[in-house]
């Protein structure tokens, strides 16, 4: 898959581009410019741009393993938000300017605002693209310690529409979809670190991860893991095939599912880890951190959950107990994508 | 951890119309199923219904047509499961045959061997039964004691098996057995064999369990001098072990690990579908109904490639046990039972008491985490 190689390409970039030296001066408010320069070098930005449109043309699909290596390093530089940026710059038909770009929808925190060049903001399905120096910024962080800024608006530089597709609640669902598959990739940098520990820290006169109970513990990490990825994988096929506005299920279930990895994963990676896990010096935080805040961003569980549910108790179906299909198998499988004949 | 990877596929070409058929075919059954038939999901026995189910070409469906499959694929083969298994079907009497005994004996056994059980198995026919714990033996599996001695006949069988489902109503148990002592200082998992034995041979006596519900659904099956034809042996001699360990991809799976309490949530959904309030607490079932679902397919093209995805395998199933597990306190805290309606009261009040099962049957959740620690590099 081109998706796999570009990860490839990308977790090499990565390993020099967020260790943990930069990840710790990022988190101290210093815009790692050396980690983006060799990113942005590997034209990742306009992944989700048409080749008509000069981008790669890829789909959500390919580019999920991509947010995964992105969000098993912690990477601290806004190429998701890049990437989600150009994607609704393209679709809305404005040409995507140079440099860090970055989205939220009206109203929300803008990730990475007060180190972007340029700023995508998203009211309903009207676009609007700002230059970050002519807007008035209050900065804040999430727990990651990652930039998240209020702007007060100003006129934009370009505007443009989104396609019916998209929806009117687009940048929530993208930003739901890339977070998703964030997770599942800082999941994987979190199990690999706490698996790396419970091989290596001996007590009682052995590694501790020869105790059942630590592998049983970490066997419920992977399998959250693992649960993550192919829900974001799921939910990103959904969106390549019907647009993200009637993806907007299936991006819902992802984000639930990634969200209680978040949790779930981050527990266990910290009992694992012990205090050692808990200070500064060790990496482990860089990511617990990370799960911990992106699970809020693009809506919590209990706000897609919601919006399942109302959508499953909502769906048309004449259909009781007693007779076959019910009405949440009715609604599950209508969602199937039958390939093209 | 590339034993942890999912590959995603899209569904096969005709899956609506092979669900419209289902659907048409279970709405003409279905007005005989109780509350409690639906509840038991795959654990319901039903001769009639099998033979059914076979008749339409849905048992053994990817089996060659010599020997009465409909070579078709593992992803269509995965929807008939789905649909059946969405409606509570009694589909018990087929469901070890089609899963497990068919595809071993189509893989390992010999041309008589196929010709003599799989047309039976596909026209539902012919039910199977697995013979694996022991008194002794459960998760140490390999230390299992039942054996069968080398005669100048063929095999002579004495042991004991234990839980062994619907083996009173069955025809045919598929044993692992010991043929040969374990080598001095070797590993426990040489010398044993899988053999095929006819539940009505002299020697066998098959006593009921009672369980917890009042039902007599396992049972404990004595063997005392029964004599087995050279033809018993499925496999190889002495390679017990690895083939009945290479099944287990197509055993844990399957969305029988995910929807054994399905009816349950559909009757939630009919019964809550006008309580707003419910609707955070459902969606979040729904979002993990509809992840494992993801898995599990995957798996099934998995298969279908020819992969052996026994470890991911056992992660669906651990994942899935716990949610099929959970659903019963899910729509509890959803409404009181005496709220509910009777169906589902009938359903919730089977499930509470069966539930406990999900993660026994198939392999301990212990045992399904400890694959998952190994692959992990723990073990």
């Amino acid at each position: 898959m081109i998706g796999d190689e570009l990860a490839d390409q990308l977790a090499r970039a990565l390993s020099d581009a967020s260790d943990v030296a930069t990840l710790r001066a990022a988190e101290s408010g210093a815009f790692p410019q050396a980690a983006w320069d060799a990113l942005d070098a590997l034209g990742l930005g306009a992944a989700l741009v048409p080749d008509a449109r000069g981008g790669a043309g890829l789909g959500f699909a390919e580019i999920a393993p991509l947010l995964e290596a992105l969000g098993r390093a912690g990477a601290p530089v806004p190429l998701a938000e890049g990437i989600g940026a150009a994607a609704l710059l393209a679709a809305a038909g404005i040409d995507v300017p140079p440099g860090v770009l970055t989205f939220a929808a009206a109203g929300v925190p803008v990730p990475w605002g007060r180190h972007a060049a340029h700023v995508v903001v998203v009211d309903g399905a009207r676009v609007a693209l700002h230059a970050a120096a002519s807007l008035r910024w209050r900065e804040a962080m999430n727990i990651a310690r990652e930039a998240r800024d209020t702007p007060t608006m100003a006129a934009p530089i370009a505007e443009g529409t989104l396609p019916n597709a998209w929806g009117n609640d687009a940048a929530r669902a993208l930003t739901a979809l890339l977070r998703s598959a964030q997770i599942a990739g800082a999941l994987q940098g979190a199990l690999a670190l706490a698996v790396d520990h419970a091989n290596t820290r001996k007590q009682f006169g052995r590694p501790i991860g020869r105790f059942q109970a630590v592998q049983q513990q970490l066997a419920v990490f992977a399998a959250e893991t693992s649960a993550a990825s192919v829900a974001a994988a799921a939910a990103a096929r959904a969106a390549d095939a019907r647009g993200l506005a009637d993806a907007a299920f299936e991006i819902g279930c992802a984000k639930v599912t990634a969200g209680e990895a978040a949790a779930k994963g981050a527990a266990i990676a910290h009992q694992v880890l012990a205090a050692m896990g808990i200070t500064e010096e060790h990496a482990l935080h860089h990511l617990t951190r990370r799960l911990w805040s992106w699970r809020d961003e693009g809506g919590s569980e209990r706000f897609w959950s919601a919006r399942i549910g109302a959508l499953v108790q909502g769906a048309p179906c004449g259909a009781t107990v007693q007779s076959t299909p019910g009405p949440l198998w009715t609604f599950l499988t209508s969602r199937d994508q039958e390939p093209a004949a | 951890m590339t034993g942890l990877r999912f590959d995603l596929r899209d569904p096969p070409h005709g899956a609506a119309a092979l669900r419209a058929e289902l659907r048409a075919f279970i709405a003409e059954h279905e007005h005989r199923w109780t509350p409690e038939v639906r509840a038991r999901s795959w654990m319901g026995f039903d001769r009639d219904f099998t033979r059914a189910v076979g008749a339409r070409g849905w048992i053994g469906m990817c089996w060659p047509k010599q020997y009465g499959g409909a070579e078709r694929s593992f992803l269509e083969r995965n929807i008939v499961l789905e649909e059946l298994l969405a409606a509570g079907a009694p589909v018990g009497a087929h469901w070890i045959g089609d899963r497990q005994s068919g595809p071993l004996i189509l893989r390992l056994g010999t041309d008589a061997q196929r010709a003599k059980f799989l047309p039976g198995i596909a026209r539902g026919d012919l039910a199977f039964c697995i013979g694996l714990s022991e008194p002794d033996s459960g998760s140490d599996l390999a230390s299992l004691r039942t054996r069968a001695d080398r005669t100048d006949t063929g095999w002579l069988l004495n042991g004991r098996k234990i839980w062994t489902t619907f083996g009173h109503l069955c025809d045919w148990m598929i044993a692992l057995v010991r043929t040969s002592p374990a080598p001095e200082g070797g590993s426990r998992h040489q010398g044993l064999s899988q053999v095929l034995v006819d539940l009505r041979a002299p020697g066998v006596t098959i006593r009921p369990i009672r369980d917890l519900v009042g039902e007599e659904g396992f049972n404990e099956i004595t063997f005392d001098d029964v004599r087995l034809p050279p033809d018993a042996l499925v496999g190889t001699e002495g390679a017990g072990w690895a083939q009945a360990t290479s099944e287990l991809a197509f055993e844990r799976s399957g969305p029988d690990r995910y929807m054994s309490s399905h009816p349950l949530l559909e009757a939630g959904m009919a019964a809550l579908r006008d309580d707003p309030a419910t609707a955070p607490a459902l969606g979040r079932e729904v979002a993990r109904l509809w992840t494992l679902r993801a898995m599990s397919t995957a798996i099934a093209g998995m298969l279908q490639d020819g992969a052996d995805p026994v470890r991911q395998a056992a992660l669906v199933k651990d994942l899935g046990n716990d949610f099929e597990q959970a659903l019963p306190g899910a729509m509890r805290a959803l409404r009181d039972v005496d709220d509910m309606p009777e169906p589902m009261r009938r359903m919730h009040a089977y499930l509470t008491q069966i539930t406990p099962t999900f993660s026994l049957r198939g392999g301990t959740r212990e045992i399904m985490r400890g694959i998952i620690a190994r692959e992990l590099g723990l073990r």
